[in-house]
């Protein structure tokens, strides 16, 4: 007998469905990696926590059958990072998009990598905000149209899997939405890691990006993500810049170890206290 | 006989095309039928040819599509 | 319940109010703690710092306030009970995320130990002017819960009420201390901890099939579920339904909005505390919290010696209004006196909940020092004319 449910069914709060993602966007196909993910590293799903900000891709923590948290605009990661303090028994995802991260989020972005806080951040990057209408966000190439650059962006964007590994990520990985299989097996490898994970997915947003910038549809921008990607595994960051039309290095780039944050605090404070540390007991208030 | 079969759900589609353009064995085309939105839906043009790979369902943005595997059963496939 | 004992730091004590806060904090089971340093709130949080280790808990010093006030309540969602601490340009940095604990229904303490202002202002200095940005400082429709200590004691005393609200009606509640009532040193009298009533989290006892994240059962509070217990629940910002998803319609957010407000109001009455003395013959009503209400303290003496019939009414909950309280009294007084560090803020409440029945005389002060006892005897001689 075939299975009569799609893989990715347990995990979608089906009485939401249809999704308000628009026609070929990669969001979705993101959720299927992460849902393949989940299945093959057998992740507890009753102690996973996701959390996302505002944006399109901050609209993934409602659709998805866990529990999860749709914080504010850039805040996810703090919002997380105290989840993670109060119960370190769960496995927190930040699933958020480009701007909310690295623009209004950034300073919390850099600073829980250099903490290295365990956290397993998905960053949907479709190069723009795309919940309000296509503005400009720090990830947008050079010369791309946008509605609040509407002459073309002259701003050099940020370069994310550069940017995180200096902050001190210890896994950095970067694949679009066309490369489905290597994304799963990417973000169950961040699962069995401890520290700040980010794995950044390209992705198409027709109705705003592609379209003014006549970059054609979801389709055609996966024809392009197939074309002109090339899989370069331990890439230094600084060489994986994106632009409008030109190559999109993906792969994994970091994947190292330093103790995670509560490691570290715990070591610290048995340090200097010896036995008067109280490990942090169950917070749980009843 | 097919290694594979393909489950849609025509209600779910927004007709992108991923579905069609990436399944490695072209057993997908867009159909002339519409849903209720309007977007015409894949439809199965070579079911002899699906391998239940589930690429399909992979890049489907909408969990609209899916394909599973068919494990012969004794006495025969369904 | 009683407060735990592993928080509790029973005995006579010669501290400040930031530091009382602190312990307060403790012995209302507060475990989990994110802060940026501002003046003068910060040894609230260095002390916590200090302490919670050996109790069992988690400070952590985020990057900025945006930061720390949104921490605070991943935390409280994966069970701790949490805080932070800050001042007036702190405060105004936290007000979006106050707006998020409000809309998400997250028990949680702002303590805002206010000082001179706008802006950067008189760091070292106190103030009382962030009293109307507590509660109408997010934006939106929604209430929350203040209170106003006026002595280190009240500062260990009243944090654990603070607590104790935000349990009870999940919201956040905004201790507006001062720099004044922070920096003094006074004894602080910790109790055993089975003398300490500590209100315990809302939890559901319902199924995960059962359980709905915002549904109520008439007293308009839903029961919380953490994250990791199975529940597999949604919170969000957006206007929600009773499962949690967002529904942004008009009558979603009229029947959200009102609840959130109502579950406030409704109760203003049971959740208001002020202290009131020599009412019975009063003419002259002083409304004073804080700090001021000690120095009011001394000018309704003084007016008293001189024959001036003159009583008190100090705030403890700025936040519910004491309305009802001020209508009452207004019936039978010639005035209020309200003397406050700012230019007039809480005085516009008493000017309302009075309704002209009364008149209204403001002491105001631009902060940066108290008033002289004599400030505010004089608007009270002017007051009983």
């Amino acid at each position: 007998m075939s299975d009569l449910v799609n893989p990715v069914e347990q995990f979608l709060r089906s009485d939401r469905m249809p999704h308000i993602w628009c026609p070929g966007c990669g969001i979705g196909t993101t959720v299927n990696c992460f849902a393949q993910a989940l299945i093959e590293s057998k992740v507890d799903l009753e102690s996973l926590a996701v959390v996302s900000g505002i944006g399109c891709t901050g609209r993934v923590a409602g659709y998805v059958k866990l529990d999860s948290f749709h914080t504010t605009h850039g805040r996810a990661i703090p919002f997380a990072t105290g989840l993670k303090l109060a119960n370190p028994k769960l496995n927190v995802v930040v699933y958020s998009g480009d701007g909310d991260l690295s623009a209004i989020g950034g300073n919390h972005l850099i600073h829980a990598a250099r903490r290295n806080i365990d956290l397993k951040v998905i960053c949907v990057n479709n190069l723009i905000y795309a919940m309000t209408g296509g503005q400009t966000a720090p990830t947008t190439p050079d010369h791309s149209i946008t509605s609040t650059n509407p002459y073309g962006v002259f701003e050099p964007s940020f370069n994310l899997p550069h940017l995180v590994e200096a902050a001190g990520a210890v896994y950095v990985a970067r694949w679009t939405t066309f490369h489905v299989r290597q994304l799963a097996r990417s973000i169950s490898e961040a699962f069995k890691k401890k520290g700040f994970s980010f794995i950044e997915v390209i992705s198409p947003c027709p109705t705003l990006y592609q379209r003014r910038n006549k970059l054609g549809d979801g389709l055609d921008t996966m024809k392009y993500y197939k074309e002109k990607s090339k899989v370069r595994h331990g890439a230094p960051t600084n060489e994986v810049g994106l632009t409008m039309t030109g190559e999109i290095i993906v792969g994994k780039f970091v994947d190292r170890d330093r103790p995670d944050y509560q490691t570290m605090m715990r070591g610290q404070m048995a340090e200097s206290l010896g036995d008067k540390f109280v490990e942090q007991a169950e917070m749980v208030c009843s | 006989m097919a290694k594979g079969r393909v489950s849609i759900v025509v209600e779910r589609c927004k007709a992108c095309g991923f579905c069609v353009e990436f399944c490695p064995t072209k057993v997908l085309a867009l159909s002339s039928a519409f849903n209720s939105k309007g977007y015409h839906p894949p439809h199965v043009v070579h079911p002899e040819k699906c391998s239940g790979c589930d690429l399909c369902g992979m890049y489907c943005p909408d969990f609209a599509i899916y394909g599973s595997r068919i494990t012969p059963v004794a006495g025969g496939e369904k | 319940m009683k407060a735990d004992p592993r928080g509790v730091l029973t005995g006579t004590h010669f501290m400040d109010g930031d530091h009382a806060c602190c312990e307060g904090a403790l012995a209302a089971g507060a475990r989990f703690a994110a802060g940026y340093p501002i003046t003068p709130s910060t040894e609230v949080v260095e002390r916590f710092a200090s302490r919670v280790p050996t109790v069992g808990g988690t400070f952590i010093q985020m990057e900025d306030e945006l930061a720390a006030s949104i921490t605070l309540q991943g935390a409280v969602w994966g069970g701790a009970k949490a805080f932070t601490v800050t001042s007036g340009p702190g405060f105004s940095l936290m007000m979006e995320h106050i707006g998020y604990a409000a809309m998400t229904e997250t028990p949680c303490v702002f303590v805002d130990v206010q000082r001179g202002g706008p802006s950067t202002g008189l760091p070292t200095l106190p103030a009382q002017a962030d009293m109307m940005q507590a509660r109408w400082g997010s934006h939106g429709d929604y209430e929350i819960i203040a209170l106003c200590p006026n002595s280190p004691q009240e500062c260990f005393d009243l944090t654990i009420k603070a607590f104790n609200l935000a349990e009870e009606f999940r919201v956040p509640v905004m201790f507006m201390m001062d720099e004044v009532v922070g920096h003094m040193t006074e004894k602080v009298v910790i109790p055993p901890a089975d003398q300490i009533e500590v209100v315990p989290r809302k939890h559901t006892h319902k199924s995960v099939e059962e359980y709905l994240p915002y549904a109520t059962n008439g007293d308009m509070v839903p029961e919380i579920a953490h994250a990791g217990e199975g529940y597999k629940f949604h919170v969000t910002g957006l206007t929600h339904d009773e499962r949690g998803y967002p529904n942004m319609t008009p009558q979603t957010q009229d029947h959200l909005v009102r609840r959130l407000q109502n579950k406030i109001k409704n109760a203003a009455d049971r959740i208001a505390l002020f202290e009131e003395e020599r009412l019975d013959d009063a003419e002259v009503v002083v409304v004073s919290y804080g700090i001021t209400s000690r120095v009011a303290q001394r000018a309704i003496g003084l007016a008293r010696e001189r024959g001036l019939k003159v009583g008190k009414l100090r705030l403890i909950t700025a936040w519910p209004f004491p309305e009802k309280k001020i209508a009452e009294l207004a019936a039978g007084v010639k005035a209020f006196v309200v003397p406050e560090l700012n230019l007039g803020q809480m005085v516009r409440e008493v000017e309302r909940a009075a309704a002209g029945k009364a008149k209204t005389f403001p002491v105001s002060h631009a902060g940066g020092g108290v008033h002289k006892p004599e400030e505010i005897l004089k608007v009270i001689v002017e007051a009983s004319r």
